[in-house]
């Protein structure tokens, strides 16, 4: 299975792809990780005229944390964000970045490209929906920061310009007494979520829940960030009550695609079950207990 | 006629042996290794980043050899199935796939072992979550997840010893 015959162009810097995207036109697309896009070209579901490979630009794949500030290279592979000091600081990262697909993919696939993609089923999008979460991106006009709330447009659609280079996710660590969790249900790993469910939770003093933050991804056009859901927790105290408005509201803001994965009624009973689950382990967490969360195969 | 795509030269090391070629951009990895260079014990299987049985080690990390092209392992090296043997010896995790009956059609092996080299060299001893975590990327066919689970943890005992 080969894709159509392009171009490849090997960027040796961001500011390079920038220049071969604005000259190349809407015909080039970015090679990262390559891990969606490879096999959306074989199966001639795209067929760019020409490649921008960001691999071999140097500088661009770390974590680190900057006074309170996580940063990832837009190039850091899962594997490595999964493996990093800040994901075992922000439990909800290694969630994410461990579970995603399976090892090999993990080994290529990276946080900048998923997020660019803009799968309907990203787990990194909604993840990082439930933190406060910024991109940093590279065009003909220069840097910009936007925030992740305002990134996502449509299925595979970002208001990133054509000539945009995505160079670093930011992520604000979260104040002390907080905890998240994703959770996911797929068939198998290397295929894509049922449905899945991410809640960030930030617990005040009287353990009343200070902050919450819950997104959704596979259950729409494109990760979606349950606000209302959130808005029922916030102030109050965890209660089973609680939470199952929390799960009931999340669970109207989905709206699920029926495909081989189940139906939408399927998808979005499932969406309700993530929701409860993930905010009890973001619980627990926020209250200081070492959980492990992985993906549900079913 | 089809517009000129220009070929582009790369030089990788694979199974430890230099080689220089110029490919076409499209040419995936696997074709590479098994077109070009006659290296066939990498197998193509699902062909949709599904199935593992083209799995090979790139820079030291596990990959799906059918979704990266060969372009970009251009002054990469290159780990495959033929590379586990050495002076004509199978390799211990070859070894305890034959002795646990890890395999029966063979078709997904090469992945597999691949997929199991890389486990055990960044986790030495796997337990058995960890095993199922580690091939989860690898499809058997034959469905023999059992011996395969069997096998790679006699390998990690073996190695330990």
């Amino acid at each position: 299975m080969y894709p159509r015959p392009f171009h490849y162009h090997r960027a040796a810097t961001v500011e390079e792809a920038v220049s071969l995207l604005t000259e190349l036109g809407e015909d080039a697309k970015l090679l990262a990780g390559g891990q969606s896009l490879i096999p959306l070209m074989k199966l001639r579901l795209a067929s760019p005229a020409h490649l921008v490979d960001l691999n071999f630009v140097p500088g661009l794949s770390y974590s680190k944390n900057d006074n309170g500030v996580v940063r990832f290279g837009a190039l850091t592979r899962h594997t490595e964000v999964a493996a990093s000091a800040v994901a075992a600081q922000i439990p909800i990262l290694h969630d994410c970045a461990a579970g995603i697909a399976d090892v090999q993919v993990r080994n290529r696939g990276t946080i900048g490209g998923s997020l660019a993609e803009a799968d309907p089923s990203s787990d990194w999008a909604a993840v990082l929906l439930t933190l406060p979460a910024q991109v940093v991106c590279v065009g003909p006009e220069g840097e910009r920061t936007i925030p992740l709330g305002e990134f996502f447009v449509d299925a595979y659609t970002t208001v990133l310009n054509p000539a945009e280079v995505m160079r670093e996710v930011v992520v604000e660590v979260p104040p002390p007494k907080s905890g998240g969790a994703y959770l996911a249900v797929k068939r198998s790993a290397p295929v894509y979520a049922t449905a899945s469910a991410a809640v960030q939770l930030t617990l005040a003093e009287n353990d009343t829940c200070k902050e919450a933050g819950i997104a959704m991804a596979a259950v729409g056009l494109t990760a979606i960030k349950a606000t209302e859901a959130e808005a029922v927790l916030r102030g109050q105290r965890l209660t089973p009550k609680t939470i199952e408005a929390a799960a009931e509201a999340a669970m109207a803001a989905t709206d699920p695609q029926p495909d081989m994965r189940g139906s939408a009624a399927y998808k979005r009973a499932l969406t309700g079950v993530l929701v409860k689950r993930a905010i009890n382990l973001a619980l627990r967490r926020a209250r200081g207990e070492a959980v492990e969360v992985s993906h549900i195969y079913a | 006629m089809p517009e000129e795509i220009a070929k582009v030269p790369i030089s990788v090391k694979v199974n430890g042996k230099a080689y220089r070629r110029e490919v076409e951009p499209r040419l995936l990895l696997v074709d590479f290794l098994r077109n070009e260079l006659s290296l066939t014990g990498t197998h193509i299987g699902c062909e949709t980043t599904y199935c593992g049985a083209c799995t090979v080690l790139l820079n030291g990390a596990s990959v799906k050899s059918c979704t990266v092209f060969a372009v970009q392992a251009d002054q990469g090296e290159v780990m495959t199935v033929e590379g586990l043997e050495q002076e004509g010896r199978l390799h211990p995790l070859q070894e305890a796939f034959a002795e646990h009956h890890g395999l029966q059609c063979g078709y997904c092996t090469p992945g597999m072992l691949m997929s199991t080299y890389h486990l055990l060299s960044t986790n030495p001893r796997p337990d058995d979550k960890q095993i199922r975590k580690g091939i989860a990327g690898n499809t058997c066919r034959c469905t023999g997840y059992q011996n395969i689970l069997k096998a790679i943890q006699a390998a990690a005992q073996a190695a330990a010893r």
